[in-house]
């Protein structure tokens, strides 16, 4: 029976001060890669993701969010990165989608669910994104703007696949 | 094999409706969980309010990005009444006959000694005016692992064929 589903990876945070955390030598057998994610920030900051440790202006994204008193639309263009998630040290849920990754040809289209029901600063928001370059995705870094990710936090990597 | 995405329980409503649908006894062996519903309410109205609850509570507070077709508008709240947070809307018994919305509930780290996040996608669509999609954020603080949720309709019972399927998600 095909493995459609298949976790490929998962790091939880400990106890020591981590604001960073790569997901790498991803395998290319899946279709499609997904991120999920619990955690929080030990300061109120953008959580985002980077592919093959490109650092460069090379993302985008289209934004639709909501704040519990407006609802949002807004754009980056020429970021360093994608937004996976926004949170302080309430826990917050998030997941990525990163379709066709394994692919040479186009760039690679993600679309990211966050959410932040916490207090202060609350979203739930839907984002698109792109990461201009057609290499296939190798590896994925997950990184805070500001503080470092909470004990206990949890991201995994799944692969899936088409066939 | 690993068993990442597997179906742990299932429930479609009866002749008559119901009032909620409860999956209890929930494994700890997963790390997420996972529910999608196709659902109808019997309230006397186009749409009523999906309701969802942990251990038989609601999130502590909870926000909504929602979209009618003309507007597009954002709330936010705490735990309802009756034991549940608000996910999303479904069609009521005025809606275009069979009808049913569709949403997805993610929640992850399910047995965790943390706080637990989750969201839900939730969409109605029938050929009317009256139609929504909303976005949803969830946190509930308490920091117990999730054994059991409800899922019921805010002002009426749960239509018959309503179906609601709980999935766990393992990372290893």
């Amino acid at each position: 029976m095909a493995i459609t589903y298949e976790p490929i990876a998962t790091q939880t945070i400990s106890g020591s001060a981590t604001s960073t955390l790569t997901f790498a030598s991803i395998p290319a057998t899946f279709t499609d890669l997904i991120l999920a994610s619990s955690g929080s920030n030990s300061t109120l900051s953008d959580i985002k993701i980077r592919f093959n440790a490109d650092t460069g202006s090379n993302y985008s994204e289209t934004i639709l969010l909501g704040s519990g008193s407006s609802a949002i639309a807004a754009r980056g263009s020429n970021t360093t990165g994608l937004n996976h998630n926004y949170t302080n040290t309430s826990i917050a849920a998030a997941i990525s989608h990163i379709m066709n990754y394994s692919n040479s040809t186009t760039y690679k289209s993600t679309m990211t669910r966050w959410n932040s029901a916490t207090s202060t600063d609350p979203y739930t928001a839907v984002y698109v994104g792109q990461w201009r370059n057609t290499s296939a995705i190798t590896s994925v870094t997950v990184f805070v703007g500001s503080g470092n990710f909470v004990a206990g936090s949890i991201f995994t990597l799944y692969g899936i696949k088409a066939a | 094999m690993a068993n990442t995405y597997r179906k742990i329980d299932s429930a479609t409503v009866g002749s008559g409706g119901v009032a909620s649908v409860t999956f209890s006894s929930i494994p700890q062996t997963y790390t997420d969980l996972l529910i999608k519903g196709c659902a109808r309410s019997l309230r006397a109205s186009d749409e009523d309010g999906m309701g969802f609850g942990i251990n038989g509570t609601g999130a502590t507070n909870w926000l909504l990005l929602s979209g009618n077709g003309s507007a597009a508008s954002s709330g936010t709240s705490s735990s309802l009444g009756y034991g549940a947070a608000f996910i999303g809307r479904i069609p009521g018994a005025t809606a275009t006959a069979n009808t049913f919305g569709n949403f997805e509930l993610y929640l992850p780290n399910y047995t965790s000694s943390l706080a637990k996040s989750y969201f839900t996608d939730a969409v109605t669509e029938n050929n009317s005016s009256t139609a929504y999609a909303s976005l949803l954020a969830a946190y509930q603080s308490s920091t117990s692992v999730v054994s059991s949720v409800i899922l019921l309709a805010g002002n009426a019972n749960l239509a018959q064929y309503s179906t609601f399927t709980l999935y766990g998600i393992k990372n290893s």
